[in-house]
């Protein structure tokens, strides 16, 4: 920004009449509308970390989860989630989760993963 | 279960680490906080007292008491090796702190993914389950050692926030900072990446109840002048409030990391009490993580005590749910072990002094300080409408509205510029399709699950939440740095009797040492570093000095290495007085009763030692029913000797404290003779005590017994009984 000498006198008069628990309340309505737009962007996102923690969770060590990410990100599939190409895949081979996941952690059946989505990678 | 008296046993530690659950899940506050009698005291803002821990030193005064204040007190440890750390987190415990705060190695938040193994950090401890999950085991132990549950509390922000909040919620740890204002500003992450990252772990942190804390107290210490930033601090608080609370937190677990922004000779408290006032009223429903200045340390650990105890009158005039320290060394080198101590000595002591303060003064609420508090919220309004106005954070961001020096609306065109394309991680966000899906429990976010579940990790047998057992393990990926190879090198300062000085790692060598030179600050320093080679030390380097005077002198304080070790089988330790079991001295008294006649010896002044070790009530001999005669202080030793002899007293107990020309010495040889010359050397008890005596010191100066600091009643009393046995056998004998 550009320098601005400090005009809060003139800045502040459709403030300075409120009450102390108005202008509280406004602090707190310009909060949750600042975050609004960054919440709903989180809600329809994800990321290589997002997708990670996922793995995590499901029950594969950090090495793996990264491994299989990466397998997903180079196909445009991230969008569906990593951890729903694990799910999907192992639903499709019959196999444990973890088993199937460790297929993808060792460049296995990569070929397959594009067919488990109707329409394929919408964000490749 | 922890022995007091045998060290953690590090390789007991990380035996068996791959099955290790830690014992507990969540933030733990103090108990019963609010009124707690400690000795003779009623205290309004304190806890639960501690199981074993070590008290301040004038609590030699007051019956030894160690009231725990109310708030979590905070210590912030990273060597860059955790097994030495470890040790330190136990002293710290034991002096008080309940909220260990591990730093990370520096780099780690550009570290995309999770670290594994134990390799050296530096600056801090790489983060990894390995480490966490190691010192969680440590701390569950030392937790019960202490009594009193310790929070473990870490990083979750970079580009690999989501993995380690997972981590550590497997891991039971308690407490992470937490803030994407913190990535987009000081770590260069792309600000879309920043936040799409923090939802997701803030959720997690939700499910493990962990506390956040936030990073808007980096804008004090990235500002030139930070307290211009006041009104932006707020709004980074609210930003990161009102984020977590939208994705799931409660708002007792998030905490505002807030920092009085000034030290003296700024007139600290002027400008930031107002600004510590507001903050507590805008966020009433938040925690507050008090955190003391560091901006403005430099290497004068005096100078650091005094700022950070104004820091605490702060916390005690307004509000701390947590008390964070900062050790006074941290202007000159990496923390060292004692200064981490003293640090939470400090809280603790002020927080402790300065108990019900509110009871007894109050803020105004009028005047300066209510108009700065209204002036200070309003600007932080006044900044919030103008990032709606150009369109939200992350244009506002992109301007440079972040961490410019002037005080808001004043901009000084020097605040932090980051581009919405640019940073780490800038393109790695892609939007959820609409058959996203993630098979796994607190997920935030659109999640395309199939209907009728219980729980979404059903569809996989349980995630690693539901079922630990699933988490895998790592042990090392690196075969050369880690700490097994670590301990290896130092196992022979582990195992054997042979002992080297430490500050930081187990015998890194270091020693620190005071020196007043009669010269300038050049001359001085020059001179120092001289001075320390001929004490043979090596890599000698100042870490302090501090003019007394332009010419007259320079106090300087160097540190460097011993390169020697100490046998501790060949040293010839004083022997500490066996005592007698209380039955026994008292029936001993009760059988022929026992006089003592008692004073502080020549032209001193000093009676607290001697009161203590006679008191009833500091467990004194008088408990086992000796008749004492104290004489007070100052008193000639022709007198004491006087009085011996009229009252026909079994002892004489004479205390010293000033050794001006080996007076005590002198006082003692005097006692001495004395009673030889007036003829009753042989048939009375004499003993001396005081800071600078000990046995061997007192008996050269024909004492039958001296006492040093840390005696107590039942020392002096054992003595007396058992040297009354000795005489009488004489007696018999002869």
């Amino acid at each position: 920004m550009s320098k601005r000498p400090d005009d809060f006198e003139v800045r502040r008069q459709h403030l300075k009449n409120l009450t102390d628990e108005e202008l509280e309340r406004r602090f707190w309505q310009l909060a949750e509308e600042i975050v609004k737009p960054l919440v709903e962007l989180a809600y329809n996102h994800t990321s290589p970390a997002v997708e990670r923690s996922v793995l995590l969770r499901m029950g594969f060590s950090s090495i793996e989860a990264k491994a299989i990410v990466e397998g997903v990100m180079k196909l445009g599939l991230l969008g569906k989630g990593a951890g729903n190409v694990v799910y999907r895949l192992a639903k499709k081979k019959n196999l444990p989760i973890r088993e199937a996941g460790l297929l993808l952690v060792e460049g296995k059946a990569w070929e397959e993963v594009p067919g488990l989505f109707e329409g394929g990678a919408a964000n490749a | 279960m922890l022995e007091k008296n045998k060290k953690l046993d590090i390789e007991e530690i990380l035996k068996d680490l791959e099955h290790y659950r830690p014992k507990r899940r969540g933030w733990h506050w103090r108990e019963e906080q609010g009124k707690q009698i400690y000795g003779e005291f009623e205290y309004h803002q304190a806890s639960k007292p501690l199981k074993q821990s070590i008290p301040l030193p004038a609590a030699r005064s007051f019956g030894n008491i160690d009231p725990q204040p109310d708030c979590i007190v905070t210590t912030e440890i990273a060597s860059g090796r955790f097994e030495d750390d470890i040790r330190r987190m136990r002293m710290a415990a034991w002096h008080g702190a309940d909220h260990i705060m591990v730093i990370r190695t520096a780099g780690q938040s550009h570290y995309d993914g999770l670290i594994e193994g134990t390799p050296e950090g530096i600056g801090g401890v790489p983060i990894s389950r390995k480490q966490v999950r190691a010192t969680r085991k440590a701390l569950d132990l030392i937790e019960e050692e202490v009594g009193r549950p310790i929070n473990f509390h870490s990083y979750v922000s970079g580009v690999a926030g989501p993995d380690i909040a997972v981590m550590f919620a497997e891991e039971g740890v308690n407490g992470a900072h937490q803030d994407p204002q913190y990535n987009v500003l000081y770590r260069n992450i792309n600000m879309i990446r920043s936040f799409v990252d923090a939802a997701v772990a803030k959720k997690i942190m939700a499910w493990a109840d962990m506390v956040q804390i936030d990073g808007a107290h980096n804008a004090n210490a990235t500002a030139m002048k930070a307290w211009k930033v006041m009104p932006e601090l707020m709004v980074q608080h609210a930003i990161n409030c009102a984020f977590s609370k939208a994705v799931g937190m409660k708002p007792e677990n998030i905490a505002l990391s807030t920092v009085p922004p000034t030290a003296p000779p700024a007139p600290c408290l002027r400008l930031d009490l107002p600004y510590a006032v507001a903050l507590r009223q805008l966020f009433k429903d938040y925690k507050m993580r008090a955190q003391m200045n560091t901006k403005y340390m430099e290497s004068d650990t005096r100078e650091a005590t005094v700022t950070h105890v104004l820091n605490l009158l702060i916390s005690r005039l307004t509000r701390a749910d947590i008390q964070s320290t900062i050790t006074p060394d941290e202007g000159r080198n990496v923390p060292w072990h004692y200064y981490n101590i003293q640090a939470i000595s400090t809280a603790k002591q002020a927080l402790v002094g300065m108990d019900g303060l509110l009871e007894m003064v109050e803020l105004k609420k009028d005047g300066y300080l209510a108009e700065k508090v209204r002036e200070l919220k309003e600007r932080a309004v006044l900044f919030m409408e103008e990032i709606l106005e150009v369109g939200g954070y992350f244009k506002a961001v992109e301007m440079g509205f972040f961490v410019d020096s002037g005080m808001y609306p004043e901009r000084n065109g020097d605040g932090i510029v980051r581009h919405i394309d640019g940073g780490i991680g800038a393109g790695t966000v892609v939007e959820r399709d609409k058959d996203y899906m993630a098979p796994v429990c607190e997920h935030f976010g659109y999640n395309n699950l199939p209907e009728g579940l219980e729980k979404p990790c059903d569809l996989i047998d349980g995630c690693t939440f539901h079922k630990p057992e699933k988490i895998v393990f790592i042990d090392e990926l690196d075969e050369n740095d880690n700490v097994y190879n670590r301990l290896k090198e130092t196992e022979h300062l582990r195992k054997s009797t042979e002992i080297k000085p430490e500050v930081e790692w187990t015998g890194d060598g270091i020693v620190a040492t005071t020196i007043f030179l009669p010269c300038d600050e050049d001359t001085a320093e020059a001179a120092a570093l001289e001075i320390g080679k001929k004490m043979g030390l090596e890599d000698v380097v100042v870490i302090h000095k501090l003019p007394a005077h332009p010419s007259e002198g320079t106090v300087v304080e160097i540190k460097g290495r011993v390169p020697f070790t100490i046998d501790v089988s060949k040293l010839t330790i004083p022997k500490k007085p066996e005592v007698l079991d209380d039955d026994v001295i008292r029936k001993d008294i009760e059988r022929k009763g026992m006089k003592v006649v008692a004073a502080t010896v020549g032209e001193d002044e000093h009676s607290v030692g001697l009161r203590e070790v006679i008191d009833i009530k500091h467990g004194g001999i008088e408990k086992y029913g000796i008749e004492v005669h104290y004489l007070g202080t100052s008193v000639p030793v022709e007198k004491l000797v006087d009085a011996a002899i009229e009252l026909n007293a079994d002892a004489i107990l004479a205390s010293t404290i000033i050794t001006h020309n080996d007076v005590h010495i002198k006082n003692m040889k005097k006692l001495h003779e004395l009673c030889i010359e007036k003829g009753i050397r042989d048939r009375i008890i004499l003993a001396a005590g005081g800071t600078q005596i000990n046995d061997d010191i007192a008996k050269e100066a024909g004492m039958d017994a001296g006492f040093g600091r840390g005696t107590k009643g039942v020392h002096v009393a054992s003595f007396l009984v058992k040297r009354r046995w000795e005489m009488e056998k004489d007696r018999n004998e002869n």
